[in-house]
């Protein structure tokens, strides 16, 4: 496959791994941003072919992840009261404080799995006479498809279509991270597919500020060595700059359209990140203009709140403080078919990547 | 027979109600189609002679949409049942038949799905030898279920059981995978995309007949990996054994547009249903002129051999990435779903 089988080819992959062996020369540690990098590290096995002194730290960003239990006790509320609640795959197996979305779908919910908000639009002009809800989640790459489905309900004068939002964005979970008084990265792996978005202007002032080498990277087998090896390269030399490794696909200026659309839906404000709490301007919200599109006003939802389950290490995961296997209840009491935490379930989330493919478990 | 000597446009309560309409049904549809002396009894059971050992499999059809690209669920309901009988190292002989039909259903379809059951029970040597038929109301099935049950004579020269595998034996795939899973996954609601990828649905009987004459005992185990995909059925053989499978990712025989479409979806071609597919566990020496045999035939024409068990890793499936990384294979969970981005 074009575009695909270059990148996964294994020559090319060992001459990377041997620059990284060539040019270390102290221990490093590396915070691969992209929960979709993670899996491609473990998948692929790359962790084990990686030379000692590089050690990869999980990031945050799976967007399943660090939605709050809440959105999903709400999205479940929703559900319950004869709202049409169309989601993205990964969210529905996720345990809210008492049930998953695909039990309440079991229950009698009508829940629809989409692989886009504008395909919720079309279910809310099919019902007319039913309120249908597309659950907003994820990082900046899906706020324009969610933002444009606002748009096209707003276009086509429906007043049966909302969305439940919980947006978050990169760089200040970054910042958060470097903030942490127990943080040990000396390097990022930018995530390639939200600067694709955003582009990665705004990634100059933290390497600044940090000191710290941010290299956007993609996410097949060769992107992640050629990324950790610009990485260790920058880490060996001192230097502290945004390289763009991703650079078939990623512009520094990001897709104006793209970020058009976002800024005419969204505005930035705070945004509760599970497993970390509240980060300051960390996420989107509706503008005042789009307020009517907003579910949690809509069906006065705002105030249900969650416990999380207290044996759920998921906020030292998502920091990159601890590895999956290094929680007791990893593969115990905590597996994909009985999760105690969202980074279990999801398809991105750095406990299930372990759970399914790390050699960790190979012996 | 066509919808408009039947007299009703679509199926209803009444055909299920065991009354004249019902046997209106089964004399003008299911009857005429099955045409055999076991059947044409038309008693409550069949009596058939069976003189050796016997392999029975049962299988329900639920499939969405039930006309896919590639077949539809009744040429499903007879491979799937078929296959699975002959996984137990049989020959295939004789088939029950049970409908759930849903009111409502248009009785062109159901008639396209009789004929499909008649040509693909011919075409894999099996009659079908009695059966049943309800309808529910609107809204308690969905369209239509199937249910089939298979019985085959266990072929003589078979010794097919999973305490027969050892260290050395070799794993070999029939065919290209992921192809049933992927063409109805392009069909399914909101999440059409244009293909034109294929159900490879069909049945192996034969060629597991022919590789059963020529190489008997030393075929170890068949398992054909349906639902839940080539690492289900993987994860579970080394769970059972104890014993290690490794298998290699580059070997994996992969359609490309399967391949991209999995790409685009996010799937993993590893967890997605084959229906035409099997797995062969055999005795390393034999393993080469299995493989050629099997190329020779059309079935198994893009036969490999993707791996072997060994001592390492007990019970957990291995697979060395293309890129020279190692990974562990998992069975499925629940439903493979859609990523996010």
């Amino acid at each position: 496959m074009k575009y695909l089988s270059e990148y996964r080819n294994l020559e090319a992959t060992k001459s990377y791994l041997q620059l990284i062996e060539k040019t270390i020369t102290k221990p490093w540690n590396i915070m691969e941003i992209c929960g979709g990098q993670t899996h491609g590290l473990v998948k692929n096995g790359i962790l084990d072919l990686l030379p000692d002194k590089v050690t990869m730290i999980h990031g945050p960003g799976c967007p399943v992840c660090v939605t709050p239990l809440n959105l999903i006790d709400k999205a479940i509320e929703l559900l319950e009261n004869n709202v049409i609640v169309c989601s993205f795959g990964d969210m529905i197996r996720v345990p809210g404080s008492k049930k998953s979305l695909l039990e309440a779908k079991s229950q009698g919910g009508d829940l629809r799995i989409l692989y886009s908000p504008l395909e919720a639009v079309k279910v809310a002009k099919e019902n007319p006479n039913k309120e249908v809800v597309f659950f907003a989640v994820g990082f900046e790459t899906t706020a324009p498809a969610n933002a444009l489905s606002v748009l096209h309900a707003q276009k086509e004068g429906l007043k049966n279509y909302s969305i439940l939002v919980s947006h978050v964005l990169v760089p200040p979970a970054m910042k958060a991270i470097l903030d942490d008084e127990f943080c040990n990265i000396d390097g990022f792996l930018g995530a390639g597919h939200v600067c694709t978005i955003m582009g990665y202007k705004e990634y100059h002032p933290l390497a600044r500020k940090y000191k710290i080498p941010i290299i956007i990277t993609g996410f097949e087998p060769l992107d992640l060595v050629q990324g950790i090896y610009m990485a260790v390269k920058q880490l060996e030399k001192g230097s502290s700059i945004v390289e763009n490794q991703y650079s078939r696909v990623v512009k520094e200026e990001g897709n104006a359209a793209a970020i058009k659309v976002i800024k005419q839906v969204f505005e930035i404000g705070n945004r509760e990140w599970r497993g970390i709490g509240v980060i300051p301007d960390s996420g989107y919200i509706l503008t005042k203009t789009y307020k009517e599109f907003d579910a949690e006003l809509k069906f006065g939802i705002s105030n249900i709140v969650a416990p999380e389950n207290p044996a759920c290490i998921a906020g030292d995961i998502l920091k990159g403080i601890k590895k999956p296997h290094e929680c007791s209840q990893f593969g115990n009491n905590c597996s994909p078919s009985n999760p105690l935490g969202a980074p279990m379930v999801s398809s991105e989330g750095a406990c299930a990547a372990y759970y399914h493919f790390s050699s960790n478990l190979i012996s | 027979m066509n919808e408009t000597d039947f007299g009703f446009e679509s199926i209803n309560l009444g055909h299920g109600s065991g009354g004249l309409m019902t046997r209106d049904l089964l004399d003008k549809i299911i009857f005429k189609a099955f045409n055999n002396p076991y059947i044409n009894q038309k008693h409550d059971g069949a009596i058939i002679n069976i003189n050796s050992q016997m392999a029975i499999s049962t299988d329900s059809f639920v499939i969405s949409p039930i006309f896919f690209k590639g077949g539809n669920i009744g040429e499903l309901a007879v491979n799937g049942t078929v296959n699975d009988v002959a996984m137990c190292g049989a020959i295939p002989k004789y088939l029950s038949l049970a409908f759930i039909v849903e009111e409502g259903l248009n009785i062109k379809e159901f008639i396209e799905i009789v004929q499909s059951i008649k040509k693909t029970a011919e075409n894999s040597g099996v009659q079908i030898i009695t059966g049943d038929t309800k309808v529910v109301e609107r809204g308690k099935g969905d369209k239509i279920f199937i249910n089939t049950t298979g019985f085959g004579e266990v072929h003589p020269k078979a010794n097919i059981a999973t305490k027969n595998i050892k260290v050395g034996d070799k794993i070999i795939v029939s065919g290209c995978i992921a192809q049933h899973g992927m063409a109805i996954m392009s069909q399914r609601e909101g999440l059409q995309f244009e293909s034109d990828i294929v159900s490879d649905t069909t049945n192996i009987n034969f060629l597991v007949n022919d590789l059963l004459n020529n190489f008997g005992e030393k075929i170890h185990l068949l398992r054909d990996p349906t639902r839940g995909g080539l690492a289900s059925v993987l994860a579970e053989i080394a769970g059972d054994t104890q014993q290690g499978i490794s298998i290699e990712e580059n070997k994996l025989p992969l359609e490309k547009q399967v391949a991209a479409a999995c790409e685009i979806l996010g799937l993993d071609p590893l967890y997605v249903a084959n229906e035409g597919v099997f797995l062969a566990i055999v005795d390393s020496e034999i393993a080469d002129a299995v493989l050629e045999m099997m190329k020779k035939d059309k079935k198994g024409m893009n036969a490999v051999c993707i791996g072997q068990i060994t001592n390492d890793h007990p019970t957990k499936v291995v697979m060395k990435s293309t890129i020279g990384g190692k990974r562990i294979v998992t069975p499925l969970i629940g439903e493979q779903l859609p990523r996010i981005c």
